[in-house]
């Protein structure tokens, strides 16, 4: 079992660089490394190979987090292949986009207001998660075809989602505390 | 974070807030986001036939800095020609409000989505121009 601080994360686990991955497959391979890097294991070892391991461990654990959450792992895609996302100084989208996500938010800042604001909610978080799931299609698309324009903008996008998905969460649970 | 009193001010009480008719050949409509924090701005101007900024609106779903600075930008472009406008920098909406670094890119928001708005009323002007060209 090595260790390679010059991989990137797919070598790391052992993958080769693309969208589809198993998520079965980086949780064998994070636990099987874990327990090999485990300060147990190290009890005895030198100074050196102490401090290895604990900088090993956290190499691992970051590449386990990247690669398992897809935005992430999308991202992460674009950068090995030199595209930057340019997420605070390019501010040029889609303009049909923006109006959806205009709409998103009215419909996100009323839904407390709804008869049944759960309900009201749901219907946006559904929304949301099939936009989700578009964007991983259509990333997971772009990038085999490396078309890595169009995958800089279906992660630009995906991004604002992800945003709205936490806001419409801390909603339901601004909801849960007023009850 | 603490924002400044100027920003807080902008916060509570936004400046003109609200739509203007985008299909109105005299409104310039500019729509901006910013993906690292999924912000949407939404800035437009009514524009005088001789290039005057008679009146500015806003609408924008975002942090407390983002909010001010497309505010504040509603109240620097009345009275302003678009050539005026056009030369407002974003610095100038950082020190007014006294933005930190990590809040730079709210100004940047605001100073595109004034280019953006601008360049949609030269668009609507330039295409009645070839309209009554051709007429």
């Amino acid at each position: 079992m090595q260790v390679d601080f010059s991989n990137n994360y797919f070598e790391l686990f052992e993958l080769p660089v693309q969208f589809d991955v198993s998520q079965d497959h980086l949780d064998t391979r994070f636990r099987s490394v874990q327990r090999y890097l485990h300060p147990d294991k190290f009890a005895a070892a030198s100074d050196a190979e102490r401090r290895w391991s604990i900088q090993a461990a956290s190499f691992v654990n970051e590449a386990y987090q990247c690669l398992s959450a897809p935005i992430k792992r999308a991202s992460y895609i674009l950068s090995l292949n030199g595209i930057t996302l340019d997420e605070e100084t390019d501010t040029q989208m889609s303009p049909m986009f923006l109006m959806e996500q205009m709409e998103l938010r009215e419909a996100i800042g009323d839904a407390p207001d709804a008869s049944d604001p759960y309900a009201a909610l749901d219907k946006i978080a559904a929304q949301l998660n099939d936009g989700r799931r578009n964007s991983a299609d259509e990333f997971s698309q772009a990038a085999s075809n490396e078309d890595w324009q169009q995958a800089r903008t279906v992660v630009r996008q995906w991004q604002f989602l992800e945003k709205l998905v936490s806001e419409v969460q801390s909603l339901e649970a601004r909801l849960d505390d007023a009850l | 974070m603490a924002y400044s009193d100027k920003v807080l001010d902008h916060y509570e009480n936004p400046r003109n807030v609200g739509v203007l008719d985008k299909d109105d050949p005299n409104v310039g409509t500019g729509m901006v986001g910013a993906p690292a924090c999924g912000d949407v701005m939404r800035l437009q101007i009514k524009v005088s036939e001789d290039g005057v900024v008679e009146d500015a609106k806003f609408k924008t779903y975002g942090c407390g800095s983002a909010i001010a600075s497309s505010s504040l930008v509603t109240e620097m472009v009345k009275g302003k020609t678009l050539d005026e406008v056009a030369a407002i920098k974003n610095s100038e909406i950082v020190e007014e409000l006294a933005l930190p670094p990590v809040k730079i890119h709210c100004s940047v928001l605001a100073e595109d989505a004034i280019a953006a708005a601008i360049a949609d009323i030269k668009a609507k002007r330039e295409e009645q121009s070839v309209q009554k060209a051709s007429a």
